[in-house]
């Protein structure tokens, strides 16, 4: 079993190790930006995109190539903001890095601010975190007052200031054109790409990089190491660590920090995570955080993949399938955000959907019909499911609504509703056509474990 | 509306944070909410004069964000997560022991007025679920043992405090 291998998660949890900036510098923190100030901005851009670095929020961009993007000509100032909304369920990653190692964060937005000629920076962090929040400004008086951040940082004539903008529940906001119109001041309606790419028509139509947490964290170590040595972490196409979550049932849950690609499926849930609870067995998977279409246990994938440069047959169960944005993509989920949900064989892949459609109903900001509707319908068809009222049918009336949304909607909400819906029928069918049956037994219908 | 000083003075401070005041009206409505306990109709007039904004450009805010409220609530805030992963590991019956042990339902005010109890959507600490944030403070693996000692703690800080 492949050991972890902690970068960005160094410090989390360590004992004694505290979350104020003379704790983080006895720790060289600060070193790497001291250095990179001293080099040519183009230059730090070109170490990011040698790197690889793909963003780690839930898309899996290039980072190098999402910077090389922005509207450098247009004389407009340059904003950058880091997506510290952290709202896909199952993702719990950034909350340690906010709150015990806040400065890492800072340090990581400082010299991309810098690469980037950005004139002031915007910490977008969710309203469910009111203690990283105050934890964040904190930091941010420390790092002000020791020159990291602010006016002419550590001697140099480069000035940008950070600010702490707090969210206030809405999952929506972690879509980056929602996000911005959240800093706004508006209500976080995601914008029409095109013409509104924030690396062109971002805050206030000005260029703007939106990068997640731990993504700004892999710049800070990228800038330390060099591009080149950072490339060679993990696999090619999927370089570096990533920090995996896991939840739900295992018997260790928990993030753990891990070379992109170089752990399977099977040795997190099995080794890292101590396998299933006594008594019970895996039943399927979610790997990227609840909008990441699910993977049943005893599936097979084949097909062929591309190995260095030669193309290879692979045949793999779940268990073979490695932990990196382009083997989870082939077998037609995502890497997504890193949170890994699983389900043994207690649970009802009904329920589990009713649970999850629950949620996207909520979160529909509204702005486009085939999503208002359809998330809503998909929800009130699966909790009729499960309060007695299902039908043989229903696993095909919902999959017939989901179908309608996705590629319908102006933002990637669209595919984060449906695609579970799509998912659960296609893999769990049998068992949509016969939770009626099921639920006709009274005592079948109490479950242990609600979930709606 | 009557702030207390030090919310008037973050309220100022907040606004310089920005190239266009319209981006402070949620800090705003955060400070005037930790200030007052709700968002009332005056808040939201007070709120869109200071930024020069309508009030229906705060409004819809406050009806869109779902951590805004238009009502008081109990003296403790206790927030429940609903969605998946916590949901697996016990949940919903966390937040029905809440329920019993303050004899109220979701969203109301508890008889003593102690607490409102409300389910809320992730709040990212899959890993320890089944998670619960009352008032500032996260609360992890609470299951309904947990719920009840929690319950009895909120009850004690209560009465001390009267």
């Amino acid at each position: 079993m492949p050991e972890q291998r902690r970068i960005i998660f160094k410090h989390i949890d360590s004992p004694g190790y505290t979350n104020d900036i003379a704790c983080y510098q006895q720790n060289g923190g600060y070193e790497t930006l001291k250095a990179a100030v001293l080099r040519k901005p183009e230059e730090l851009i070109e170490e990011v995109k040698k790197s690889g670095l793909r963003g780690r929020g839930g898309a899996g961009f290039s980072c190098g190539l999402k910077w090389s993007l922005l509207d450098r000509k247009s004389g407009k100032p340059i904003y950058l903001i880091v997506n510290a909304d952290e709202s896909e369920p199952g993702t719990f990653k950034d909350r340690y890095i906010l709150h015990q190692d806040p400065h890492q964060l800072i340090e990581g937005m400082m010299i991309t601010c810098f690469a980037n000629n950005v004139k002031q920076a915007y910490i977008y962090i969710r309203g469910e975190f009111p203690e990283g929040a105050r934890i964040l400004e904190k930091a941010l008086a420390e790092a002000r007052k020791a020159n990291f951040v602010g006016s002419n940082i550590v001697g140099t004539t480069y000035s940008c200031d950070i600010f702490v903008h707090r969210g206030a529940g809405a999952y929506i906001c972690g879509e980056e054109t929602g996000l911005i119109e959240s800093i706004e001041g508006k209500r976080p309606y995601p914008r029409i790409k095109p013409p509104f790419f924030p690396a062109v028509l971002g805050l206030y139509q000005c260029p703007t990089i939106v990068n997640n947490v731990e993504t700004l964290c892999h710049v800070k170590h990228i800038a330390a190491m060099g591009g080149e040595a950072y490339s060679k972490i993990g696999t090619p196409g999927n370089t570096g660590t990533r920090i995996l979550c896991v939840s739900g049932h295992v018997k260790r849950p928990g993030y753990y920090e891990f070379e992109v690609g170089k752990l399977t499926l099977g040795e997190l849930l099995n080794d890292v995570c101590g396998g299933p609870l006594p008594g019970r067995t895996f039943k399927a998977v979610i790997p990227g955080g609840s909008s990441a279409k699910i993977l049943r246990f005893g599936e097979r994938f084949k097909g062929k993949r591309k190995v260095g440069a030669e193309m290879q047959d692979y045949d793999w169960g779940l268990d073979d399938v490695p932990m990196d944005f382009d083997s989870l993509a082939m077998i037609g989920s995502m890497a997504g955000s890193g949170g890994v949900i699983v389900m043994d064989d207690s649970v009802s892949m009904v329920e589990a959907l009713a649970n999850i459609n629950a949620f996207y109903a909520h979160e529909s900001c509204g702005q486009c019909t085939p999503c208002r509707e359809g998330s809503l319908w998909m929800k009130r068809i699966t909790n009729r499911m499960v309060l007695g009222g299902a039908r043989p049918e229903d696993g095909a009336l919902l999959k017939n609504v989901a179908d309608q949304i996705a590629g319908r909607t102006i933002c990637a909400f669209g595919e984060a509703c449906s695609w579970p819906t799509q998912s659960f029928v296609l893999k769990f069918g049998e068992e949509f056509k016969t939770y009626a049956e099921r639920t006709k037994d009274s005592s079948a219908t109490l479950a242990t474990t609600p979930l709606v | 509306m009557n702030l207390s000083d030090t919310t008037v003075k973050q309220i100022d401070e907040v606004i310089t944070h920005y190239p266009v005041k319209r981006s402070a009206a949620l800090p705003l409505l955060h400070l005037v909410q930790e200030d007052q306990g709700y968002i009332s109709q005056d808040a939201i007039a007070w709120i869109a004069t200071k930024l020069e904004l309508q009030p229906i450009n705060v409004y819809e805010l406050v009806t869109f964000y779902p951590m805004f409220r238009q009502k008081p609530i109990g003296k403790r805030h206790i927030k429940v997560c609903r969605t998946l992963s916590c949901a697996l590991m016990g949940g919903y019956k966390t937040c029905s022991e809440f329920e019993t042990q303050f004899n109220t339902k979701k969203g109301e005010i508890s008889p003593g007025g102690e607490v409102t109890i409300e389910f809320v959507e992730c709040l990212a600490s899959c890993g320890t679920a089944p998670v619960v944030l009352i008032d500032d403070t996260l609360h992890q693996h609470v299951d309904c043992a947990k719920a009840r000692a929690l319950s009895d703690q909120i009850k004690a800080e209560l009465k001390a405090k009267a």
